[in-house]
């Protein structure tokens, strides 16, 4: 994801005319029911499916139709069990490491748009060292080399992922640093942490808010691969997991492979149209990617 | 002469992100649970006394922090980045056999998201509320919303097995014979889905980013002038405006080519495609640190050179781009 910087802030009118934008952008509800529905079958998983989704339950490959709804996979277990199952660890994983991304961009953003000079140098310096190292492979590396738990998941993807988050709150900042309340709250001696958090940041919001929807789409991308890999828990079964497991099988048993992909896509394509129509409903023209 | 010193500070500045690179290996190395000895050694647990007590004097680590990371340093300057023991071969020969390999198919894959997200932009932007441009933005949406690996993997059970039109492994026939020109056919028969998968996510972007910016480009002043001087349309449109438009379009892949490069490390894994992404995931598999923090630090070497080359070439063809910002 990139995003280009050119930004309009504080274009909106208020929320109630946002909402009534949104709601008249037919993608954004879209997306925005097929998300309440992925959230009701992550919470309500236990009630619809109560079983381990290791356990063997039916001959191999058997194929979707039938019993089991969405067939089993080469060793027999249930893929649509898995997907319920998965879909309560994929997001909760996604969530997470989109707080952690959108932390360590954020602050960074904060510091280098707020205080600009040197220490905006500095930190978009460091933001351009980062964009040499393909995000992927980062994150792979920091999952090998430290243990595949789920905290190390978490704090991979936040490491890789924050760039965009950075650039876009620094974009903000240093727009709106340069207005009249700002110089005014200045003026009333409010300290820099003060400006920064209390009074610039708020101002901030739409953007960060479009920009933090598509940080979960991202997140949950990134988990995908890197289950994908086989490179987190094997204990814990997600989306991407169970496509990686039955890599070897993809002719054999379709059905394995292409359901918990088609869950990841619509789980993804949900967010990013609930990103795109806030991006629309608020003016702000950001040109997300 | 002014090309010539923006060269040389790009090359600086590249340098000193290379030396960055090095520094984050290094601090990986040392924070990184386990004995750093163990790490650089590369079997987990299973490497031998001798090999161990080798490392240690080879990496000086029982001297202070400061002078290992010379030490580290220099050999990195040598190309010595270690040997993996499970090829009996040092990690930097390995790499640089798959570096062409991982070029091609990102290379290729970004020409056609490129050339194909130029195009259809174009069309999408003639109409900006008609049915094209709204499947322009649909499509980009989907495209970033679709794991690369599964678009792969469906790519795969259609055009591999349900109509098996494009190998679906490999990057050649195992049993071929024939000439130069059979042996490239048949290499360019096996990139075609490897390429494709990976050209879809970055096509979706680039079609909607071209979208935009033609429009942005129509709506500008210098258009409204060259419509006004009674240029044909087709002109205004295809000579001047795309001329213009491009060029963020460029901008954009250039600084996104780690992002591709990442893409194709994926996509190796799915097709078996025998480069540096596939020899990242089997390393590991085996725990072979040394090569896996190599093929990091080669990968970004990578990705600066191409961000040097991108930005010298912007600058030639923008000429209103002058120095260093």
């Amino acid at each position: 994801m990139a995003m280009d910087e050119k930004i309009g802030i504080g274009a909106v009118s208020g929320w109630r005319d946002a909402w009534g934008m949104f709601s008249g952008n037919k993608g954004a509800i879209a997306g925005l029911v097929i998300w309440l529905l992925i959230i009701s079958m992550a919470i309500l998983g236990p009630l619809l499916y109560s079983g381990n989704p290791f356990e063997i339950v039916s001959t191999p490959m058997t194929p979707p139709g039938g019993k089991l709804f969405l067939g089993s996979d080469y060793m027999g277990r249930d893929v649509l069990g898995g997907i319920i199952y998965g879909a309560k660890v994929t997001l909760l994983v996604g969530l997470a490491a989109t707080v952690c991304t959108v932390v360590i961009g954020m602050v960074i953003g904060t510091l280098a748009g707020y205080y600009g000079k040197q220490v905006d140098l500095f930190l978009m310096r460091v933001t351009e060292f980062f964009q040499v190292l393909p995000p992927i492979l980062l994150a792979m590396v920091l999952v090998t080399l430290f243990s595949p738990s789920y905290i190390t998941v978490i704090v991979a993807i936040g490491s890789v992922n924050w760039i965009s988050t950075a650039r876009l709150t620094r974009a903000a900042f240093l727009k709106i640093k340069e207005l009249d309340f700002v110089r005014a709250a200045r003026a009333t001696g409010a300290t820099n942490s003060r400006i920064m958090w209390r009074i610039i940041l708020p101002n901030a919001f739409p953007p960060l808010i479009v920009i933090t929807t598509l940080t979960i789409g991202s997140a949950i991308l990134f988990e995908a691969a890197l289950s994908f890999l086989g490179l987190t828990d094997p204990n814990i079964m997600t989306w991407g997991f169970m496509i990686g497991a039955s890599r070897n099988y993809i002719w054999d048993s379709w059905w394995a492979v292409t359901f918990p992909g088609a869950a990841i896509f619509l789980t993804v394509l949900s967010i990013s149209l609930i990103g795109d129509g806030l991006n629309d409903a608020m003016n702000l023209k950001l040109r997300v990617l | 002469m002014a090309l010539f010193t923006l060269v040389i500070r790009r090359t600086v500045y590249g340098l000193i992100l290379v030396f960055a690179v090095i520094l984050l290996n290094f601090t990986l190395i040392h924070i990184a649970p386990g004995d750093p000895a163990e790490m650089l050694a590369g079997e987990m647990g299973g490497a031998t006394q001798e090999i161990m007590a080798s490392i240690r004097v080879a990496y000086g680590l029982d001297k202070s922090i400061p002078e290992q990371f010379l030490i580290y340093l220099g050999r990195m300057a040598r190309g010595d980045m270690g040997t993996s023991f499970y090829y009996n071969q040092p990690v930097t020969e390995l790499i640089l056999q798959r570096i062409p390999e991982t070029l091609s198919l990102s290379i290729t894959a970004l020409m056609m998201a490129i050339i194909l997200g130029i195009i259809l932009g174009t069309i999408a932007s003639q109409n900006p509320q008609g049915w094209f441009s709204g499947m322009v933005t649909v499509g980009s949406i989907a495209g970033f919303a679709a794991p690369v690996f599964w678009v792969g993997i469906m790519l795969l059970i259609l055009f591999a097995y349900l109509v098996p039109l494009f190998p679906g492994f490999g990057i050649r026939t195992v049993a071929l014979t024939g000439g130069p020109v059979i042996q490239a056919l048949d290499f360019l028969h096996h990139l075609v889905l490897p390429a494709v998968t990976l050209a879809i996510v970055f096509l979706a972007q680039y079609s909607r980013l071209m979208r935009a910016s033609m429009l942005d480009v129509l709506g500008s002043d210098f258009v409204r002038m060259l419509r006004a001087k009674g240029l044909r349309e087709r002109v205004v449109v295809y000579k001047h405006g795309m001329k213009n438009a491009i060029l963020p379009v460029i901008t954009i892949a250039g600084l996104q080519f780690s992002m591709v490069f990442g893409g194709a490390v994926i996509v190796e894994t799915v097709f078996n495609w025998p480069g540096m992404g596939q020899l990242a995931y089997e390393s590991i598999l085996r725990r072979d640190h040394p090569l896996l923090l190599a093929i990091l630090f080669f990968s970004a070497i990578i990705v600066i050179i191409v961000n040097i080359v991108t930005d010298l070439s912007y600058r030639l063809l923008d000429p209103r781009i002058k120095g260093g910002h």
